[in-house]
C-alpha cells in the first residue's frame, strides 16, 4: 500500500489542502457551541434580544464558511482521487505490459483484471474518503476536547478520560473484526466456488448422480459461512451500544460536575449547554471515523493486492517499461539497473563461436525450468537452423513444443544454454528489436476489435492495402477478406467472435506474415484447417519472396514431413532430428506417431 | 404499474422468507421503538437538568440526583435495546441469505441443462452470491434502517411538540429545504455518473481484451501502442470521474450547510421565546431542542438513501427469486423403474427434438443399437453432435418418440440408473476442485488404490500424475487449474475406466491428446469398448471405418447413417468430407 502512496505524489498540494479545508470547516462547527451558550448567558440572561440576533448572523456566517471550505475541501480530494486513481491504473497497466510470459502465467490473467478495475476504484474511492474525513473527525475529536479545556478545567478532565475510553472500546472492536470479515470473505469465496463449479460442471455432475453430494458440501460451505458471520456479527454488535454508554454516562458525570461548578458560581448555565454539546459532537464523529475505518481497511485489502502486482518484477523488463518507469516512478529503476548489468556481463561472455553468417537459428545446449516448476520441461536442446530453412517440431502433448519455440523470440529465457539469433544471443537485443524479426502464430487465435485492417496492422504498423493483400494471399485468408461486407474495414468484434475457428486462424497467419519476419513461427496454428489447405499453405510460405525461416509445430506428421528438418522431442528432450525419411528409419518416436496416422485401419482400434 | 406489481409479488416472496424468523422480526421492531424513544427522551431529561442548574446557589441537587438516576437508567435500557436489536436483525439476515442460496442451490442441481446451457455462468453465479448479499443488506438493513428513521421522526415531532409549538413549526419548515437539495444535486450528477461510468466499462473492456491477450500483444511488440490507446480512455475517465465525485459529495456540504440554517432558526426562535421570561420555553428545553434540530434532518437524508438501495435491493431479489421458481427438469414418475442388467440396447423411435421450436433439428430419427455395437457420429463442428449424447444421457428430453435402453423408455427408469448405465468423457474436460484422488473416484467411491491406480495407469495418467508435487493427493484447483488440457481429458478418461459402465460416450474424448498417447489410449479403449456399447463423436478416420454404424450430422440434422462402405457408395455428405479431409 505504501507503494501506492507515491503515485499521490504529484497531488502534494491537493493531499494537503483538502484536510486543510476539511479542518477549517470543522473549526467552524466547534465554535457553534460557543455562540450558542453566548446566546444563553449572555442574550438570554439579559435579555438582549439584538445580542441574540447578531449571535444568530454569526452562525449563519459560520455556516456558509463551513460550506465553502467544505466545498474547496472536497474539490481538491476528488482532485486528487481521480489524480491518483488515474496514474496507478497507468502504472499498472504499463507494468502488466512488461511483464514476460512467466509473470502472466503465475499471476493469471483474470487476477489481473481484477487488480486493474475493481481494486483500483475501491482505492481511488478510499483515498478520496481518507482526504475528506480522516483527519476531519479525530480533529473535532479532539478539538471538542480543547474546546471544553477552554470553558473549564475540571470538566475538561471527564473528557480526558471518555476519548480515551472510546477510542480503546472503538478500535478494539475493529481491530477484533476486522480479520474476521477476511475471514468471511474466504468463506464466501468457497461457497463461489462451489457454485460455477456446479454450472460448469453440470453434466459430469448429473452423469455421475452427485447432485446429493454436493448440496451437502454447499451446505457444509453456507453453515460455516454463516456460523462465521454470525460470529462477527456479534461482536460489531456491541459497538453502538457500548460507545452509546460511555458518552451518556460521560455526560451524566459532566452535568453533575456541572452542577456543582454552577452551584459555586465557576460555571454558567450556558457553559454547562456548551459542554453538553461537545460530548455529542464526538459521539456523532466517532460513529463516522468507525464506518470510515472499514472503507479504509477495504481500500488497503485491495492497495496492497495492487502493489502485490506491481511488486511482481517482470524477468525481462521491455524497453517501454524501462522508459516509463524512468520518467514516472522510481519502482523500475533499480530493477533496470541491475538487468543492464546483467546484459553488459553477460554481452562480454557472449560467445563469437558463431561465426557463419547464414545460421539463424540456433540452441546451444538449452535448458528450461518454469518457475516453480520441479523439473525441466526442456533439457539439452541443442541444434542449429540456417536461413530460410523450414523447420517442422513434432512431439507428444507436453513434449515441450511450444515451450522450444516460444524461447526464440524470448517470451521466456533459457535458464541453461543459450539461444543465438542470427549469431546474437537474444538476451542482447532489445525485445523489440528481436521480436520485430520474429513471425509468431499462436495456438489460439486472437483477434481485436477493430476492423480486418487494425488487426493486419499490427504485423507492421504501416502497411499499405498491397501488402495486406500479399500476407492474406500467402495466408489462405484473401477470401475470407473478399467474404466480408467493407473488405479490409469489415468490423471484428471482439475476440474476433464473428468470424469462425479456421478464418480467424488464417487471419492471424496474415498478420504474422504482414511484417515480413526473418523467422516464421507457427504453432500448431493450421489445426483449424482442413488438409488441403494447410498444404496450400505451406506451399504459398515456401514461394515467399523473401522466404523467412519457418518453424511449424505440429502434432501432425503431414504438416511437417516436407520440412528441412524435423525434431521430434520427447518429454522435454530431442528424441530424433532430420529428414522425414532419416526420422522413419532412425527414430522409433517418429515411426510411432506417423503409423498412428497413416495407418488407419491398423491394429490399434 | 406492472413493475409496480413485480416488486409487490417479490416482496411477498421476501415475506415468505421472513416468516420463519417473525418472531426475530417483531422482537427488532420493537427494541428499535424503545431505542428511537429512549434516545429521543435523554435529551429533554439533559435539558431538565440544565433548568436546575440556573445560577449560582440556584442548584436544586435533590432534583438533579434524581434526573440523573432516570437518566442513567435510560442509558441501560437504550444500550441494551439497541443490542438486541442488532443481534435480531443479524439473526435473521444471516438465516434468510443462508435460507435463499440454499434453495437457489438446490434449485439448480434439477434445473433442466437447457436453462443453464442458456445462461451465462458468471451471471448464474453473480444471482446466487453477490445478488443475495446485495438484497440482505439492502432489503433487511435497509427495511431497519427505514423503520427507525421513519420512528425517529415521527418521534423527534412528538417530542418537539410536547415542548413547544412554534419552534417545532421552524423545524418542519425549514427541513424539506434540505431534501431539495439533496435531490437536486443527485438529479444533476446522474448525467456525471451515468458518464463516468460508460468511460469506466469501455476501459474495462480494453483491459479483458488486452490482458487477456497479453502475449499475442507482447509479440507483437504492441505494448506501446495499447497503452497509449489506453492512456487515451484512462485520460477521459479521469474528467469524468472528477466530475462526478466532486459534484456528487457536493451533497453532504449542502446539507449540512441547511441543517446549520435549521439550527439557527431554532436557536434565534427559541433565545426570543425564552427571553420573554413567561415559562414558554426554558433554557434546558432550548438546548433540548437545538440537539433535536441537530438530528433530525439526518433521518431524513437517509431514507433518501435507503429507497434507492431498496429498489436496487428489490431487484436484485427479482433475479434470485426468478432463478428459484425456474421450472425444474421433468420430476421422475413414482414407480419409475430402476435399470438393471444392462447389455447396451438402445433404442431411439421416431425422435424429434429441436432446442428451439422455430428451428426444427432431428426429425423422425430411428435407431437401434445391438449390445457391442459402436455407433461413430460424424460431421463438421458446430453440427450438433453433442445433441445426440444430450438425448441420450437425458440431459435434455425428447419432443416426441422415445429412446429406450433395453426397452425401457429412459424417461420411465430413474435419471440415476439410466445415467450410471453410461461412461462419459466429454469434449470440455472438467474437473472439480480437490486431489486427483477424489476426482478420479468420482464415479465409485469405494474404489481400491489398487483400482484407482490401475485406471490412472491404463488411460495413460499414472505418469505425469506421479510426478505431480503429491502425486496422487495432489490438490488442483477449479476447472483443474495448472494441469494442461490434455493431462485433464487423461484424467476425465481415468475417471471413467474407474467404473467401467456398460454403454459408453466419447465425446472427441481425446482432442487435446497428441496422437501418440493418443494411440495408447485407444487401445485402451478398445479394450474398453469390447463388448461395451459406445457412442463416439469422432474426428478420427480409423475409430469412424471401424464403426458398426455412423451417422452424418450437419447443421443439427442427421443426414446419412450406415457404416462407412454403404456411405461411400451412397456418395452423400458424408463421401464429401471423407473425400476433402482424408484424401491428401
Amino acid at each position: 500500500m505504501k507503494k501506492l502512496l507515491v503515485f499521490l505524489r504529484n497531488y502534494k498540494k491537493e493531499c494537503i489542502l483538502a484536510p486543510l479545508f476539511k479542518m477549517l470547516e470543522a473549526s467552524f462547527e466547534l465554535i457553534i457551541p460557543l455562540v450558542v451558550s453566548a446566546i444563553i448567558d449572555v442574550g438570554i440572561a439579559n435579555g438582549d434580544g439584538h445580542y441574540i440576533v447578531r449571535m444568530c448572523l454569526i452562525m449563519v456566517a459560520l455556516g456558509l464558511l463551513g460550506l465553502v471550505s467544505s466545498v474547496t475541501a472536497q474539490y481538491f480530494a476528488a482532485k486528487a482521487a481521480a489524480g491518483f486513481g488515474t496514474k496507478v491504473r497507468h502504472a499498472l497497466f504499463a507494468h502488466i505490459q512488461s511483464f514476460s510470459f512467466s509473470e502472466i502465467d503465475k499471476a493469471g490473467t483474470a487476477t489481473l483484471i481484477t487488480r486493474m478495475t475493481s481494486d483500483i476504484n475501491q482505492v481511488q474511492s478510499g483515498v478520496n474518503m481518507v482526504l475528506r474525513l480522516f483527519l476531519r473527525s479525530p480533529f473535532i475529536v479532539l478539538g471538542a476536547m480543547v474546546m471544553a479545556f477552554t470553558i473549564d478545567g475540571s470538566s475538561a478532565l471527564i473528557f480526558v478520560v471518555t476519548i480515551p475510553l472510546l477510542s480503546l472500546v472503538v478500535f478494539g472492536v475493529m481491530a477484533a473484526s476486522i480479520p474476521l470479515y477476511r475471514k468471511v470473505q474466504e468463506r464466501l469465496d468457497k461457497v463461489l466456488g462451489i457454485t460455477r463449479e456446479n454450472l460448469t460442471g453440470a453434466r459430469v455432475i448429473r452423469a455421475f448422480h452427485k447432485e446429493e453430494e454436493e448440496k451437502n458440501r454447499f451446505e457444509e460451505g453456507l453453515e460455516n459461512l454463516t456460523a462465521m458471520q454470525t460470529h462477527v456479527g456479534k461482536i460489531s454488535a456491541f459497538l453502538n451500544p457500548v460507545t452509546y454508554v460511555i458518552i451518556n454516562a460521560a455526560t451524566i458525570v459532566l452535568l453533575y460536575t456541572g452542577a456543582i461548578q454552577v452551584d459555586v458560581g465557576n460555571l454558567t448555565q450556558g457553559e454547562v449547554v456548551a459542554l453538553v454539546n461537545y460530548m455529542s459532537q464526538i459521539l456523532v464523529e466517532l460513529i463516522k471515523l468507525a464506518n470510515l475505518i472499514i472503507t479504509i481497511t477495504k481500500a488497503v485489502a485491495c492497495g496492497n493486492r495492487v502493489s502485490s502486482i506491481l511488486d511482481m518484477e517482470s524477468t525481462m523488463p521491455t524497453d517501454m517499461a524501462s522508459q516509463e518507469a524512468g520518467q514516472k516512478s522510481p519502482l523500475f529503476e533499480r530493477e533496470d539497473e541491475e538487468n543492464l548489468r546483467e546484459k553488459g556481463l553477460r554481452g562480454d561472455r557472449q560467445s563469437k563461436a558463431l561465426d557463419s553468417d547464414d545460421i539463424m537459428v540456433q540452441f546451444d545446449n538449452v535448458g528450461l525450468t518454469y518457475q516453480d516448476a520441479g523439473a525441466e520441461s526442456l533439457s539439452d536442446i541443442d541444434f542449429s537452423v540456417k536461413k530460410g530453412e523450414t523447420v517442422g517440431v513434432i512431439g507428444g502433448t507436453g513434449s515441450g513444443k511450444t515451450s522450444l519455440v516460444h524461447l526464440i523470440p524470448r517470451f521466456y529465457d533459457a535458464t541453461r544454454g543459450k539461444v543465438l539469433v542470427a549469431g546474437r544471443d537474444v538476451r542482447e537485443y532489445s525485445l523489440e528489436e528481436l521480436r520485430q524479426k520474429v513471425g509468431i502464430v499462436m495456438q489460439k487465435s486472437v483477434l481485436f476489435a477493430g476492423t480486418i485492417r487494425e488487426n493486419l496492422r499490427w504485423g507492421k504498423a504501416d502497411a499499405t492495402d498491397e501488402e495486406l493483400y500479399e500476407a492474406l494471399q500467402t495466408a489462405q485468408a484473401k477470401e475470407v477478406v473478399e467474404g466480408k461486407a467493407g473488405k479490409l474495414d469489415a468490423p471484428v468484434e471482439q475476440g474476433g467472435k464473428n468470424f469462425s475457428g479456421g478464418q480467424r486462424q488464417r487471419l492471424t497467419i496474415a498478420r504474422a506474415l504482414v511484417r515480413k519476419p526473418e523467422i516464421l513461427i507457427l504453432d500448431d496454428s493450421a489445426s483449424a484447417l482442413d488438409y488441403a489447405t494447410d498444404a496450400r499453405l505451406r506451399m504459398a510460405i515456401r514461394e515467399m519472396k523473401e522466404k523467412p525461416t519457418v518453424f511449424i509445430v505440429s502434432q501432425r506428421t503431414s504438416s511437417i514431413q516436407h520440412a528441412d528438418k524435423i525434431i521430434v522431442l520427447d518429454d522435454g528432450e530431442i528424441a530424433g532430428m532430420g529428414t522425414h525419411e532419416q526420422l522413419l528409419h532412425e527414430c522409433a518416436v517418429y515411426r510411432e506417431i506417423y503409423d498412428s496416422q497413416y495407418k488407419h485401419s491398423g491394429k490399434n482400434l | 404499474m406492472k413493475k409496480k406489481k413485480g416488486q409487490l409479488q417479490t416482496l411477498k416472496k421476501v415475506l415468505k422468507y421472513i416468516k420463519s424468523y417473525r418472531i426475530f422480526l417483531i422482537l427488532s421492531l420493537l427494541f428499535a421503538v424503545v431505542t428511537v424513544a429512549s434516545t429521543l427522551y435523554f435529551p429533554v431529561l439533559t435539558g431538565e437538568v440544565i433548568d436546575h442548574i440556573v445560577g449560582p446557589g440556584r442548584v436544586e441537587f435533590a432534583v438533579i440526583m434524581g434526573l440523573l438516576g432516570k437518566m442513567g437508567a435510560l442509558i441501560v435500557v437504550t444500550a441494551l435495546a439497541q443490542w438486541l436489536m442488532n443481534v435480531c436483525n443479524n439473526k435473521i439476515t444471516y438465516e434468510v441469505v443462508q435460507d435463499v442460496r440454499r434453495e437457489a442451490f438446490a434449485k439448480m442441481e434439477i434445473l433442466p441443462l437447457k436453462f443453464i446451457d442458456a445462461h451465462s455462468h458468471g451471471e448464474l453465479v453473480s444471482r446466487v452470491i453477490a445478488d443475495v448479499d446485495q438484497f440482505a443488506d439492502g432489503l433487511l438493513m435497509g427495511f431497519s434502517q427505514l423503520f427507525t428513521g421513519v420512528v425517529t421522526i415521527l418521534g423527534t415531532l412528538l417530542f418537539m411538540l410536547s415542548i413547544n409549538v412554534k419552534i417545532t413549526l421552524v423545524v418542519v419548515l425549514v427541513t424539506p429545504v434540505s431534501l431539495f437539495v439533496a435531490s437536486f444535486i443527485a438529479r444533476r450528477t446522474f448525467s456525471m455518473f451515468m458518464l463516468q461510468s460508460t468511460t469506466r466499462g469501455e476501459q474495462t473492456s480494453l483491459i479483458n481484451e488486452m490482458i487477456e491477450n497479453q502475449k499475442v500483444v507482447q509479440a507483437f511488440s504492441k505494448e506501446e501502442d495499447v497503452l497509449e490507446k489506453f492512456d487515451e480512455i484512462n485520460a477521459r475517465l479521469e474528467k469524468a470521474s472528477l466530475r462526478a465525485t466532486f459534484f456528487s459529495s457536493l451533497t453532504n456540504p449542502g446539507t449540512r450547510f441547511v441543517n446549520s440554517l435549521v439550527y439557527t432558526g431554532v436557536a434565534l426562535v427559541g433565545a426570543f421565546l425564552a427571553m420573554s421570561g413567561n415559562g414558554v420555553l426554558t433554557v434546558g428545553q432550548l438546548s433540548c431542542f437545538l440537539s433535536y434540530a441537530n438530528q433530525y434532518t439526518k433521518p431524513f437524508n437517509e431514507i433518501s438513501g435507503v429507497v434507492t438501495e431498496l429498489q436496487n435491493a428489490l431487484a436484485c431479489a427479482e433475479r434470485i427469486f426468478a432463478l428459484i421458481d425456474e421450472e425444474p427438469q421433468a420430476p421422475e414418475p413414482e414407480n419409475a423403474g430402476v435399470l438393471q442388467n444392462v447389455k447396451g440396447n438402445v433404442q431411439l423411435e421416431h425422435v424429434y427434438f429441436s432446442y428451439v421450436p422455430e428451428q426444427k433439428l432431428i426429425e423422425d430419427f430411428n435407431l437401434n443399437v445391438k449390445p457391442g455395437q459402436r455407433v461413430a457420429i460424424v460431421g463438421p463442428t458446430g453440427c450438433g453432435k453433442t445433441t445426440v449424447i444430450n438425448l441420450l444421457m437425458r440431459f435434455y428430453d425428447v419432443d416426441s418418440g422415445s429412446i429406450q435402453v433395453e426397452g425401457e423408455d429412459i424417461r420411465e427408469v430413474t435419471r440415476r440408473s439410466l445415467r450410471e448405465s453410461y461412461g462419459m468423457v466429454l469434449q470440455e474436460t472438467w474437473l472439480k476442485a480437490g486431489t486427483i484422488r477424489e476426482n478420479l473416484v468420482m464415479g465409485k467411491p469405494d474404489a481400491t488404490e489398487e483400482e484407482v491406480l490401475a485406471a490412472a495407469k491404463a488411460a495413460h495418467a499414472h505418469s505425469f500424475i506421479k510426478r505431480l508435487p503429491n502425486g496422487y493427493d495432489t490438490v488442483i484447483g477449479e476447472e483443474g487449474g495448472s494441469l494442461s488440457v490434455g493431462q485433464k481429458q487423461l484424467l476425465c478418461i481415468a475417471r471413467v475406466m474407474l467404473c467401467l459402465p456398460p454403454m459408453l460416450i466419447l465425446d472427441e474424448a481425446t482432442s487435446s491428446i497428441d496422437t501418440r498417447t493418443e494411440m495408447k489410449i485407444q487401445n485402451a479403449f478398445a479394450k474398453m469398448m469390447e463388448g461395451r456399447t459406445s457412442f463416439i463423436v469422432a474426428h478420427r478416420l480409423s475409430t469412424i471405418q471401424e464403426a458398426d454404424i455412423i451417422l452424418v450430422m450437419k447443421d443439427g440434422h442427421i443426414l446419412e447413417q450406415g457404416n462407412h462402405e454403404e456411405l461411400l457408395k451412397q456418395g452423400g455428405f458424408y463421401c464429401e468430407l471423407y473425400n476433402s479431409q482424408f484424401a491428401v
